[in-house]
């Protein structure tokens, strides 16, 4: 059968992998050349050495951007997860509506990111507008208009995992816990919880990275504004790309290979929390 | 006692009424204004549309007339049919060759589809977009190539994934049968791996559809753009367009997507926790 399959290589594979090669392969090795070089244009690209790395570790726009994406995560995986997990417990006590509840909270995941952030635009500028104030007025109110969007768009999606995870505990477990006169607290910490655990690792991570690797939203809803107060790591690469200052593409390029790098750093711990999970 | 469990569950329930439709307010928000005249949307975008504000369906009007809305739905619609399509049929006959036939290559080949997943695309956007325009890959059929490079990680490792679940013996006999590798692939693997199928649509349906950066900077905007590049220009170019007609266009956006979410929802759940719990 193999060997069989083997020959039939070009049509089962090729097309696949020789797309991979113009999409990811080629793109790839151009990027982490190019991020040693001085460019504006692929064809005028110089050497430089880690010129860019230590430029890219000297920009305060950077910088900034890194503790704002990195602070904003933080608020946004802990907000998430909570309420995700609490409008998950509820929803699984058989209250009148579920499906209806459900269906709701989970939508606005499926609208783009450009699209809500407009959304939202209309509504935060709207209520501004009472105190005389708009959404790029203070970096204050773009943190936390952004935290308020995502929080919105992702609570749906994390709350459905957490009712797979919900529903796979016995129920007999909880009756049996019941009868021995745990109270609602015992039973949520000592069963519910840990029971669910693989869950609360599945969501931490995917609202960790999706919070860090923002764009769309921040692009919508504030566009870095004011004067680059509200810009996070994804929309900062991308303005030293395309933004002005052009001749700094290399920097971009450097700043995108340590994004990269910080992603992959936490790809690598998930798979080892995962897999010390599935080891248990 | 059971009484007391019931009134608890109605307040619950009046809980949820009430958070739910907070929920739903924002883009109610926009639906109402997408019916109003552009000075009243700026002034008070919370008043509901009077007798002086109300412009009935003008601002859908000139959404589709002027911006011509539906030309760049078609993009965007053919865009994501094309490209998921792809990406499904040809990522699954690569996920099951791959989990078939092991040797070095397809070993390299597999670590090279994880590893892309970690990547973020902004490691790649530059060097993506200049790849795809030297390969004149930046038209509506162009960029089906770069969706299906650029996403194969996440569809072959689902796919392999979970041809490693697929009991070799239907294969064997099939093969003992006569049947050749297409054969086999169409009428064995294919109907086995449909609920994988499924999962894997609707993620790169959900990827594709709502996509910004990559079709902004692959296709050439001047003559293609897709939906989420069009709503964006729209409120780039501030002012020259009235907010009348760019509420217009976002609900003539989000209706689709609710349509679609409405019809398949239990698939678009399903598949969204296959996805998290796999991926």
């Amino acid at each position: 059968m193999e060997k069989a399959l083997k020959k039939y290589f070009p049509v089962f594979v090729l097309p696949t992998a020789a797309a991979f090669v113009i999409g990811f392969i080629v793109p790839f090795i151009m990027a982490v050349y190019l991020s040693f070089c001085s460019f504006t244009t692929v064809s005028d690209a110089k050497f430089v050495g880690i010129g860019n790395y230590i430029e890219a570790f000297q920009d305060t726009t950077f910088l900034h951007s890194v503790l704002f994406s990195a602070l904003f995560t933080v608020v946004t995986v802990i907000l998430i997860n909570v309420l995700a997990f609490t409008v998950a417990l509820c929803l699984t006590k058989k209250i009148k509506g579920t499906n209806v509840f459900r269906t709701i909270f989970f939508m606005p995941n499926l609208i783009g990111g450009i699209v809500l952030g407009y959304v939202w635009q209309l509504l935060f500028n709207g209520l501004l507008s009472y105190v005389n104030r708009t959404l790029t007025y203070s970096s204050v109110y773009g943190f936390w208009g952004l935290v308020i969007l995502l929080s919105w768009q992702q609570i749906g999606y994390m709350m459905i995992i957490y009712i797979a995870g919900i529903q796979n505990i016995a129920g007999d477990m909880l009756e049996a816990a019941e009868v021995d006169g745990a109270n609602g607290f015992q039973r949520l910490f000592k069963i519910i919880i840990p029971s669910v655990s693989p869950s609360i690792v599945i969501c931490t991570f995917l609202s960790l990275t999706n919070g860090f690797k923002l764009f769309d939203q921040n692009l919508a809803l504030t566009a870095g504004e004011p004067s680059r107060a509200t810009e996070m790591v994804a929309l900062n690469i991308y303005n030293t790309f395309y933004g002005s200052t052009a001749a700094y593409r290399g920097v971009g390029q450097a700043k995108a290979v340590i994004f990269a790098i910080a992603l992959a750093v936490i790809g690598v711990i998930q798979m080892r929390f995962t897999a010390g999970k599935e080891e248990k | 006692m059971g009484g007391k469990k019931e009134s608890y569950k109605n307040v619950l329930t009046a809980i949820f009424t009430v958070v739910s439709l907070a929920y739903v307010f924002p883009v109610v928000l926009v639906l109402i204004n997408s019916f109003k005249k552009k000075t009243s949307i700026n002034l008070n975008p919370f008043a509901f549309p009077n007798a002086k504000s109300y412009v009935g369906f003008d601002n859908y009007i000139k959404g589709i007339e002027k911006i011509e809305f539906f030309k760049y739905f078609g993009y965007s619609l053919f865009i994501t049919t094309a490209s998921v399509l792809a990406i499904l049929v040809l990522c699954s006959m690569c996920g099951w060759y791959v989990t078939r036939v092991r040797n070095a290559f397809t070993k390299a080949l597999k670590f090279g589809f994880i590893f892309s997943m970690v990547v973020p695309f902004q490691m790649l956007m530059f060097t993506l977009a200049k790849t795809a325009d030297t390969l004149h890959l930046n038209t509506p059929v162009g960029i089906i190539i770069v969706y299906l490079g650029f996403g194969a990680g996440m569809a072959v490792f689902m796919f392999s994934n979970f041809a490693q679940s697929m009991p070799l013996e239907i294969e064997e006999a099939a093969s003992i049968d006569g049947c050749n590798p297409l054969q086999m692939y169409f009428k064995v693997v294919f109907p086995i791996m449909k609920p994988t199928f499924v999962s894997v649509g609707i993620l790169e349906i959900m990827w594709v559809w709502n996509d910004y950066l990559l079709p902004y900077l692959v296709l050439d905007i001047k003559k293609y753009k897709t939906i989420p590049i069009v709503i964006q220009y729209l409120k780039g170019g501030f002012g020259s367009v009235d907010m009348g007609t760019i509420m217009a266009c976002i609900v003539m956006a989000i209706l689709p997507v609710i349509v679609f979410y409405i019809a398949c929802q239990r698939y678009i759940i399903e598949g969204v926790v296959a996805g998290a719990v796999k991926g």
